[in-house]
């Protein structure tokens, strides 16, 4: 007897975001990225519609891959402390569909650069580049409130993905947002309760809850990825049942978590090995865009992500 | 929780005389604000002072569609009232409602059948209301046994277990508490549950103890695992109570926000 499928039907849908914005509509992006709009649980796609596959985005620092893990850094060879040159290698050598630019060089212990400076690297890049960018300030609450909305308004109408908002520091940054009409990330110390109230007092400052993307922070492969995992489920369980407040589509920061484990500095291949296995696991916990270091990593995500949703 | 709002009732004065004076603005006012309040659908009732329901139930159908399109819940012990009503309605019914009397099942399954509407089941039969849960039950019983012969999807029913007022058949209360959990697993799926939560604080004398009973009972009733209710949403602290009792329950997730998250239905 052949087995009956249980399908679950769901009144619930992610929000579909846009990141990147064309000459039609006013930025000039030469390809758009699309992430979310599904209705079911992740890969089950029997019950449900997935419009948009998870998508990758080469991570990059402004100031170089001077902080980061020596090996790592040479696969870029000398073009990592050239961030353009880098930004280059991505898109052409290794088909950067997306890059995700951290603003590091505006930190007051990474050479404290100025807010203009900061803007005018992105303007640049903006110049130099033509994919999607995913833009993230220093992590200093208080120099990223004077950087950001420079920023934001350097890549005006580009529909970047701006961040990030935190429960105690979101206002300034969401009103760039508005502004200059970017989307933004969300990010909650994974605690599902700050997710929902930190979307909620976004959407209460009047950016649609549908230009949100949660941060959920993640642990990499042995460092806590199972305690996101349970947040990006329940947050998903939520949000197909009906609360648009948990209807965003994730973002994991898969590379800098992956990187700094001990596993990943004893070598390259392990790195790469962590790399990949956080970032295939959190595309099963529901993962929508992966901000990811290593090319071949990448490649290898890529490649299972192509291979699952061929169905 | 689906909720019915009740206050379209030609019992109250406001309404009978909108209604007498065909005062559209004073329906379509209530029907908004009750949605803005939260109500998922609306109870539509001429009232017992209507000489001529027939005209009324269908007049109301129209007005409150003017400016929803909302479920309306057609309330009448009337079948051709009900039919009458139907027959204007543009989007979603319910029929509110039909008794396990044989004589209204005959009548208003093949209507709810005919105008793809929603059922209330109320167990009550000729001989009365029910005294007891077991007697509940069986009238529950036996309305689910009809609609399976007659091929009406129990996903479209609602038994109503009847709420009887505090200050009358108090110890009854615990009974009807505990029929909303038995009618659920009556059948599978499950037949949905709902009250006419007004009828257990009736005859209480102040408003403070009338708004405090109603959103005790159905704090309870919430976790005796009612789905709908027709009630007040006007009633702030009633709506809130309701919020809170299914957060309690982990129906939704909390956040320090959760009851203007609640209020503006982006849960």
């Amino acid at each position: 007897m052949e087995t009956q499928l249980v399908l679950e039907k769901w009144p619930g849908v992610i929000s579909a975001i846009t990141i990147g914005a064309a000459k039609d509509e006013g930025g000039s992006r030469s390809n758009i990225v699309k992430i979310g709009g599904q209705n079911s649980l992740p890969l089950l796609f029997k019950e449900g519609t997935f419009p948009n596959k998870p998508k990758i985005a080469f991570e990059l620092w402004d100031i170089g891959g001077q902080d980061w893990q020596k090996e790592l850094a040479s696969v870029y060879n000398q073009e990592v402390n050239d961030p353009f040159a880098w930004a280059d290698k991505c898109v052409n050598e290794f088909k950067a569909e997306l890059l995700c630019v951290k603003l590091q060089g505006a930190h007051p212990d990474f050479g404290n650069r100025s807010a203009q400076a900061s803007a005018k690297f992105i303007s640049t890049l903006l110049n130099r580049v033509k994919v999607p960018l995913i833009i993230t300030g220093c992590g200093d609450d208080t120099k990223d409130n004077l950087v950001m909305p420079l920023v934001s308004e350097a890549a005006k109408n580009e529909r970047c993905l701006i961040g990030s908002a935190l429960q105690n520091n979101y206002k300034t940054l969401v009103a760039s947002a508005l502004a200059d009409g970017h989307n933004i990330i969300a990010e909650s110390p994974i605690d599902i309760n700050i997710a929902k109230q930190l979307n909620i007092l976004i959407s209460d400052m009047g950016l649609a809850i549908e230009r949100i993307v949660i941060d959920p922070t993640i642990g990499a492969l042995g460092y806590g990825l199972e305690y996101a995992y349970s947040i990006m489920e329940r947050a998903r369980l939520a949000a197909l049942a009906g609360d648009r407040t948990l209807a965003s589509p994730f973002i994991c920061f898969v590379g800098q978590e992956a990187w700094r484990t001990k596993e990943a500095k004893v070598s390259l291949e392990q790195g790469i090995i962590w790399e990949t296995l956080t970032a295939s696991s959190l595309i099963q916990s529901g993962a929508d865009l992966l901000i990811m270091r290593h090319p071949k990593a990448a490649e290898k995500v890529n490649n299972f992500i192509n291979t699952l949703y061929q169905g | 929780m689906f909720i019915i709002g009740e206050l379209i009732n030609g019992m109250y004065p406001q309404i009978n005389s909108a209604i007498a004076e065909r005062n559209k603005k004073v329906i379509q006012k209530f029907a908004l604000d009750q949605i803005t309040a939260g109500a998922d659908a609306l109870d539509l009732n001429c009232g017992p002072a209507s000489s001529k329901p027939l005209i009324d139930m269908p007049w109301l159908v129209e007005t409150v569609s003017e400016v929803t399109d909302k479920p309306l819940c057609l309330d009448s012990s009337k079948p051709e009232v009900i039919q009458e009503g139907l027959k204007a309605v543009k989007y979603k019914a319910i029929i509110n409602s039909t008794t396990a009397d044989l004589k209204k099942l005959d009548l208003l399954i093949p209507l709810a059948k005919e105008y793809k509407a929603e059922l209330i089941g109320i167990t009550i039969s000729a001989k009365g209301i029910p005294q007891n849960m077991d007697q509940r039950v069986e009238l529950a019983a036996e309305i689910i046994t009809y609609c399976q012969k007659s091929n009406f999807g129990l996903e479209n029913l609602y038994l109503d277990p009847v709420a009887m007022p505090l200050n009358l058949a108090q110890e009854q209360l615990t009974d009807i508490l505990k029929s909303i959990r038995e009618f659920r697993i009556l059948a599978q799926p499950s037949p949905k549950t709902v009250i006419g939560l007004s009828n257990v604080s009736q005859g209480t004398h102040t408003h403070n103890t009338h708004s405090l009973i109603n959103r005790t009972f159905l704090t309870l009733a919430v976790a005796y695992g009612l789905n709908s209710a027709i009630l007040n949403p006007n009633d702030k602290e009633l709506m809130d109570s309701l919020i809170t009792a299914e957060l309690i329950l982990n129906k939704n997730i909390y956040c320090d926000s959760y009851l203007e998250a609640y209020r503006r239905k982006i849960i």
